[in-house]
């Protein structure tokens, strides 16, 4: 099924949104239109980009995945669709369900890396979690004013750094 | 080194030397990093990136992956100065123009540029002139390797470097070949590229990257896909298989050229050379259009008043930031078009 741009009656839409609040409507873009609609940033520069926004919108109707948020940075899956980019590393596992499938198909079915291993990959691994996890803990203390919690956090995180 | 000092020059790349550089103008490989425990850059506050700009200069600035590199805080540097950076080739139109702490240090020769914050908060990328694959890839790898010593990389068991877009997860690494395919494309032969690349799963566009026309015959020649193989299972099919072939089909049909239609051959190339050496004013695309078959004919010597290397710099100095650098003052459209074409008969006239 080929639609017309709601917005300029003439291109071809490419950008299918369904809103569910306040009330559920469909919408149909082009992609200048939704550009304009501050709904898309135009990927200019890279057509994997776009390649992965196609196999998004094949994939999972969008209202499929927007419960899912990523409990450390906070993105939702419908930010990264729109996006096309991650908020933080942690994503790869909060938006697993979708995300797994999304990188089988853009990457040919490979499902696991065997390319080169980083040589203290497994302190990195362990501190990667711990380091980000306090460093929003200190933004949310100094937000809050509570600085002596803060200092606390700042001296965690100095210890992990200077491991 | 300043920015300055490098508009005068032409980057090693453009040396036009190196395997199979007739056909094969340049090729460059790019690793994506990101640092462990920062988040990407679409969630990262103003403070937090510029945290990650300081940290990763400082690092790249104080190892053998940048001691003696140009630092560039694209931040603090005039659009002039980053659009000569873009034509070079050493950062991306999109970190030129995207907003907050971002940068590059630029190896002395310039076949070393690592970007910060553009759309990973590392991508090291090396290139040089010619089909250099091998080189590169021991390259990039030794800086990742360095730098990995000092910084902790988003790394994971099941998805390898972890990266803001998942289509460069993995590896982390994209290889790009540029090459000049005049004849294939006079010959109404480039499809046969297309369909090679296509096989392979790889990805060509014009030289200006994608949705570009491949503006003076150059197409760029790209992996796609980043998981599930190893680095050098990447670079091989570049550099084993599709290269290689590519390049037979260009120099077969530059054969049949002159074998065929030699008279309609040397034509194009001369009335190339005419344009360039009588026009008044020439826009940038027409100067990379008419310098193409001028490179075709260096390479096939049937013409011989130009080196390959000096027809680089044309191109390079041609272009509308570097045209505005050279002659000292900001330019219009109009006006650059016609100091272009003094430049080009200043420096063609036989």
């Amino acid at each position: 099924m080929s639609l017309v741009c709601q917005r300029c009656q003439q291109s071809k839409a490419t950008v299918h949104i369904t809103d569910t609040l306040p009330d559920k409507r469909e919408l149909h873009l082009c992609e200048d239109c939704a550009e304009k609609e501050g709904v898309i940033i135009k990927q200019h520069h890279q057509s994997t980009n776009e390649i992965l926004q196609q196999l998004i919108k094949h994939k999972t109707g969008l209202g499929a995945s927007d419960d899912l948020a990523c409990p450390n940075c906070g993105m939702t899956f419908r930010e990264f669709q729109l996006k096309g980019q991650l908020g933080c590393s942690h994503d790869y596992e909060a938006f697993k369900k979708v995300l797994d499938q999304l990188i089988e198909r853009a990457h040919e079915g490979a499902t696991h890396h065997v390319g080169k291993v980083p040589a203290k990959a497994d302190e990195t691994v362990r501190r990667q979690a711990g380091l980000l996890r306090l460093r929003r803990e200190l933004q949310e203390a100094i937000e809050q004013e509570n600085y002596e919690h803060a200092a606390r956090v700042r001296d965690q995180i100095q210890a992990l750094e200077s491991v | 080194m300043t920015i300055d000092e490098l508009t005068g020059k032409t980057g090693e790349w453009l040396r036009g030397v190196g395997p199979m550089s007739d056909v094969v103008i340049s090729s460059r490989i790019r690793l994506a990093r990101n640092l462990a425990d920062r988040p990407f850059l679409p969630t990262a506050s103003a403070t937090e990136r510029t945290e990650i700009y300081r940290c990763l200069a400082d690092t790249i600035t104080s190892t053998s992956a940048g001691s003696d590199a140009l630092l560039v805080d694209i931040e603090q540097t005039d659009t002039l100065d980053r659009e000569v950076l873009v034509e070079r080739h050493l950062v991306s139109r999109q970190h030129a123009n995207s907003d907050g702490s971002r940068g590059v240090t630029i190896s002395p020769n310039e076949t070393r540029a690592l970007m910060i914050n553009e759309e990973d908060h590392l991508r090291i990328q090396a290139l040089r002139s010619g089909l250099e694959l091998d080189a590169l890839w021991a390259e990039v790898n030794g800086v990742d390797d360095t730098l990995a010593e000092h910084l902790a990389f988003a790394f994971d068991r099941k998805f390898g470097y972890l990266t803001a877009c998942p289509t460069n997860v993995g590896t982390g690494i994209r290889v790009s070949v540029m090459l000049h395919l005049p004849a294939l494309k006079l010959t109404k032969e480039i499809e046969r590229v297309a369909r090679a690349a296509r096989d392979m799963h790889l990805a060509v566009r014009g030289m200006h990257g994608e949705g570009t026309d491949a503006v003076g015959d150059l197409y760029q020649l790209s992996n796609q896909t980043t998981l599930g193989k190893t680095e050098e299972e990447i670079i091989g099919v570049f550099s084993e298989t599709i290269v290689p072939k590519i390049v037979e089909y260009e120099r077969t049909a530059r054969d049949s050229l002159v074998e065929h239609s030699p008279y309609q051959l040397d034509d194009k190339i001369w009335r190339a050379y005419g344009v360039l050496v009588n026009a008044r004013r020439i826009s940038s695309e027409e100067t990379q259009s008419l310098l193409s078959p001028i490179r075709m004919a260096i390479h096939m010597e049937r013409f011989t008043s130009m080196s390959v290397a000096a027809l680089n710099e044309l191109l390079l100095h041609t272009q509308p930031a570097h045209l505005q650098k050279l002659h000292g003052k900001t330019l219009e459209g109009e006006q650059r078009d016609i100091v272009r074409a003094e430049y080009l008969r200043s420096r063609l006239a036989l």
